[in-house]
């Protein structure tokens, strides 16, 4: 990081963060933690896209702001009933609101899943757990803090802080214990086949979230049967334990990281020779992980286990969530320091990491050994009288629920040995026989497939589709509108050019056509006068005398006087050119 | 005459620029600046005196007048202000000498721009201030003619079609207005265009009447907004706009529609607006989600600025219909001075990258972020302010409209409008990281410069009050809260 240009921004992004996290804790309202909730979510943000000119980092961070909206969507429609149900944002009257049961049942469900939505997103719960291993793209620090022991552990701190709603509601607290236990075995088989340290680890921090969520949600879970189920108490102790033992982690890689320069644990191998101080910590770190005798995961580990008797389901899949656990953190604890070097050249190149980043490890290493036993019943339950003030609450776990969950992880422990120290069992082989299982989990489930096909890609068609309706359809009504209008201008303006003045230019040709006609019967001669007379009165005769078998009735006799007068016009026309021809020939 | 002087500085300002010499272009640009300061100054004074002296009560501020000015119609020259008008004016105080800075760039037929739009600037200011109707319709007409010319001279390359369509688009609109100002004038008796008589008038109109008009001045307005369906004209005068005037258009003409809607429409036909208000918020949400779609789909950022500004009115047009809630009103208020501070800065931040790389495609950038710091981390600034994070004014109003139109709307409906925040994350992070993210292209881009003095001066001032909005609302809330609760007793009586 020394030699980073931005060193300096690095860290002003980190006091935002830190800023955001504290404000998130301290607050005692849903809306000041809704306000820091979204300001951690920027700083997270800014974090992963720290190294923006790489576009995987550019596209990690877009993604992990997007997919956390996605939860806080549910997270803001919670608020919206929190104000409207309750009139108050403040934690404490709400809870008393809440509790009193004056808030409809149903209600009080959908807001708390909308609250629990929020959770979802920001502690990478299924089915919002993508953006997690990509936000690996960030410094390694930044994992190790943001994305693995507090912001992420947000989600978590929410769901416990707004415990009350939930125990209101069994509901959503099934929900919850579903999405938690969905979550953590969803992750914990991801994490079992992947190579990327750093996303195995992440894998690994998405399904401890799930562990802890379960816890939460079976609180109020069959309540009527088991009111005192300690799942509050091990969500919060796990929390804390895990907090420490996953940032070891995270360092411990960022270390492993700094001396190898890859990710891919295939091509590490043997660098507990080169590495005295890492290896052991790391080592210690994956021991506390997989829930060995004494470590700090040991104790909280067994409080979720204990949260799950009398949920016989729930029991079965938290143990087995416990092996697979072991075995992936052993797998890699196998791979990165024991057996040969797999790349010669990358391990000749290993060293030890600065003091800087190898002190950390140390007083982490302790911790993650340590900060469990505040829940030793020797110890009067350090943490447990911490959570509730006034009367200590007694954890569940007994010696019987210790040696099983042990068994289980030094099982874990022992499988991943077998397959990748002994070589007893052949990873390749079991790799061949379980071949769709393996595609399954390698590619993370194609959970990044489906959204991409089912979400992403149609709702960016769906955009450019109204694109086209707007600029065509709506738009196209403008703008036809336009268009009509123009056309009927014109057709205005050919009526007005040949029907209304037309009419007014047609009344002047018909007068001059009549004119031109009738002209020819004022010629001024006496004989044609006379030749009209006498046909005038030979028809007269004719019809009086009924010589011509005639029909007589008025529009016939109209139709022959103007026959008549055309008749006699077009002759007396003829006769007029001849006499002027005549005189003109004079 | 405090509200008078508002209004005629800026003409004052524009005859002043028409008298100067026609090659001194930078005189006309430092007297156009210097002149509207002066409105600026005492907008900024007014704010402040209204708050300490008038914000405890609902009534009308600073009255002038009524003076007769054509008695035989009872027109009146009548200028008031409120709770609901006074963040207006500061808004256009401020945006129009922001505009004003930012027109520098501008290089042909300097005088008349300039002149247009100190006239504009009094059009405003005008519609903001006025409570005689004749004299709302005139200040409302007279903006459109800086505007046209504004488009169309000095605008993008299709202007001539976006400034015709832009002034026939609002002419269109304020022909229904004009009837509905009729039908009330013959209406009341005795006849009277005095607006805050006629809010008393209105209520006692018979219901059909009250539709009528509701609907008119609805339509007259809602182009105004824009909101969906009527808001086609709103991308092409945007885009095609230069700079300054896109910031004007986004910034405060857009908020005239919905300062109309609270101080005519509204609380006049309180009847038809109980009527219709499920289906203006329809058209609201509508306007949230299909305008989020749209601007996903962008390829052009000064369109995908323009098309977020139909989402975030769409927010305003959903709290509009929350009308018996004091806190979605209060939560529109903010809408309109928010959605004035982040979008004005995102048009004066996307001119300022386009007067330097002369494009404005989306794709053809990318790591601008290595090249161009300070720009950079503003463009992230009111990205964010935009998306409604937390700290910025966008999540506050955001916030009381959801929250106010939950409690008095179908809810069903506001569920689904919280849709609109994801998608506004959606396109507004898509654009960020197109443009800003991955990798950056030296040969192409190498010659960009970071932002300079004069842009930043201009940009400041608006990330600071979206900053301040952000983190400490209550006195612009205190400011309006006596007015906007007096509305509300009125729109819901």
């Amino acid at each position: 990081m020394k030699d980073d240009p931005r060193f300096s921004r690095f860290f002003a992004y980190l006091s935002l963060f830190l800023f955001s996290m504290l404000g998130l804790v301290i607050s005692d309202n849903f809306f000041m933690t809704f306000i820091f909730w979204e300001l951690v979510g920027l700083t997270s943000y800014l974090l992963i896209g720290f190294w923006f000119e790489k576009k995987s980092a550019a596209d990690a961070c877009k993604k992990a702001f997007l997919t956390t909206r996605v939860g806080d969507l549910g997270f803001l429609i919670g608020l919206m009933m929190i104000a409207f149900y309750c009139g108050t944002f403040n934690f404490a009257e709400v809870f008393t609101i809440i509790g009193a049961g004056s808030v409809p049942p149903v209600m009080v469900t959908i807001l708390a899943i909308g609250v629990f939505c929020g959770a979802v997103g920001k502690s990478a719960q299924f089915p919002l757990h993508t953006w997690l291993p990509d936000a690996m793209e960030g410094p390694t620090p930044v994992s190790a803090i943001v994305h693995s022991a507090t912001m992420v552990a947000a989600g978590v701190y929410l769901v416990a802080r707004t415990m009350s709603v939930f125990v209101a509601s069994a509901d959503a607290s099934f929900v919850v214990a579903i999405i938690g236990v969905i979550t953590s075995l969803l992750a914990a088989t991801i994490a079992l086949v992947q190579v990327d340290i750093k996303r195995i680890l992440a894998y690994s921090t998405i399904s401890q979230l799930g562990y802890m969520i379960m816890a939460l949600g079976l609180y109020g879970y069959d309540s009527a049967n088991d009111i005192h189920s300690p799942g509050f108490y091990a969500a919060t102790f796990h929390l804390m334990t895990h907090a420490f033992f996953k940032s070891l982690l995270f360092m411990g890689a960022g270390s492993v990281i700094h001396a190898v320069h890859t990710n891919d644990i295939m091509e590490m191998g043997g660098l507990w020779k080169k590495m005295k101080i890492t290896a052991p910590a790391f080592l210690i770190g994956s021991l506390s992980i997989a829930g060995f005798p004494l470590t700090s995961g040991f104790f909280s580990k067994d409080e979720i286990v204990a949260t799950t008797f009398g949920h016989p389901v729930f029991t079965v899949l938290t143990l087995l969530i416990a092996f697979m656990t072991a075995f992936y953190m052993w797998r890699l604890c196998f791979l990165t320091f024991f057996g040969k070097p797999r790349d010669e050249h990358r391990y000749e190149h290993a060293h030890e990491s600065p003091k800087t980043m190898a002190y950390p490890l140390i007083f982490l290493a302790f911790m993650a050994i340590f900060a469990g036993w505040t829940g030793i019943p020797a110890l009067k339950h350090g943490f447990a009288s911490f959570l509730y003030h006034s009367e200590p609450y007694h954890p569940h776990a007994d010696w019987m629920n210790y040696i099983v969950s042990s068994l289980v992880g030094l099982s874990g422990i022992g499988l991943a040995y077998l397959m990748y120290m002994k070589k007893t069992i052949s990873p390749d082989v079991m790799m061949a026989r379980f071949k769709p299982l393996y595609n399954l989990f390698w590619n993370k489930w194609y959970f990044d497939e489906l959204y991409q096909a089912t979400i992403i890609n149609p709702i960016m068609a769906f955009g450019r589709l109204m694109w086209k309706f707007d600029s065509n359809v709506i738009d196209g009504a403008v703008n036809g509108t336009a268009v009509l209008t123009m056309w009927w201008a014109d057709l205005k303006f050919w009526f007005d050019k040949w029907i209304i003045d037309g009419a007014v230019n047609g009344a002047g040709f018909i007068v001059r056509m009549m004119a031109a006609v009738l002209k020819y019967l004022q010629t001024g001669r006496m004989q044609f006068y006379m030749i009209f007379s006498m046909v005038f009165i030979i028809v007269m005769i004719l019809l009086k005398f009924e010589i011509a078998h005639i029909d007589l009735d008025w529009p016939m006799m109209t139709a022959l006087f103007i026959a008549a007068i055309g008749l006699l016009s077009v002759a007396a026309r003829f006769v007029s050119e001849e006499n002027q021809e005549s005189e003109n020939e004079k | 005459m405090v509200l008078s002087s508002l209004i005629f500085f800026p003409i004052l300002g524009m005859i002043i620029v028409m008298l100067m010499p026609k090659d001194k272009d930078n005189l006309i640009r430092y007297t156009a600046v210097g002149i509207s300061v002066i409105p600026m100054v005492i907008s900024f004074w007014l704010t402040y005196d209204y708050f300490v002296n008038f914000s405890g009560t609902a009534a009308m501020a600073y009255v002038e007048g009524p003076f007769a000015w054509i008695p035989s119609l009872n027109v009146n020259y009548h200028l008031g202000v409120d709770g609901i008008s006074v963040p207006m004016l500061f808004l256009t105080g401020l945006l129009s000498t922001i505009s004003l800075i930012a027109s520098f760039s501008i290089k042909i037929r300097v005088k008349e721009y300039f002149a247009f739009f100190l006239l504009l600037e009094a059009g405003m200011m005008g519609v903001f201030v006025a409570l005689d109707f004749f004299l709302f319709y005139v200040f409302w007409e007279i903006m459109l003619v800086p505007m046209y010319f504004l488009i169309g001279v000095w605008g993008g390359p299709r202007k001539e079609y976006a400034a015709i369509k832009f002034f026939l688009y609002t002419l269109f609109g304020s022909i229904f207005m004009l009837v509905a100002i009729l039908i009330m004038y013959f209406t009341s008796e005795p006849h009277t265009l005095n607006m805050l008589e006629l809010i008393e008038h209105g209520g006692a109109m018979s219901y059909t009447l009250q539709m009528v008009c509701f609907i008119f001045f609805f339509i007259a307005f809602a182009i105004k907004v824009p909101v969906w369906p009527f808001h086609t004209w709103l991308p092409d005068a945007h885009v095609q706009a230069p700079t300054a005037v896109s910031v004007i258009l986004a910034g405060v003409l857009l908020k005239m529609g919905t300062y109309a809607m609270l101080r005519i429409n509204w609380p006049m036909f309180p009847d038809a607006l109980q009527a219709l208000s499920f289906w203006i918020a329809v058209l609201g949400v509508i306007g949230i989600i299909y305008g989020a779609l749209v601007s996903l789909a962008q390829t052009d950022l000064k369109k995908l600025v323009a098309y977020s500004s139909v989402s975030h009115m769409g927010y305003c047009m959903l709290a509009l219909a929350a009308y018996d809630s004091v806190t979605a009103i209060t939560g529109v208020m903010f809408q309109m001075i928010s959605h004035g501070l982040i979008t004005g800065a995102l048009f004066l931040m996307v001119g300022v990258l386009y007067d330097r790389a002369h494009t404005r495609e989306i794709a053809v950038f990318g790591g601008l972020g290595s090249k161009l710091p300070v720009y950079t981390a503003l463009m992230l600034m009111f990205s964010m302010a935009a998306l409604g994070l937390p700290g910025m004014s966008g999540f506050v109003s955001e916030f009381m409209i959801f929250i106010g139109a939950f409690s008095s709307l179908n809810q069903y409906l506001v569920g689904i409008s919280v849709l609109g925040v994801v998608l506004g994350a959606a396109y507004m992070l898509r654009m960020f990281q197109n443009v800003f993210l991955g990798e950056f292209n030296m040969a192409k881009w190498g010659g960009l410069t970071d932002i300079n003095g004069r842009e930043l001066l201009t940009v400041l001032p608006l990330a600071v009050l979206t900053l301040a909005v952000g983190i400490y609302p209550k006195p612009l809330a205190d400011l309006m809260l006596a007015t906007l609760d007096n509305l509300v007793q009125i729109m819901s009586r």
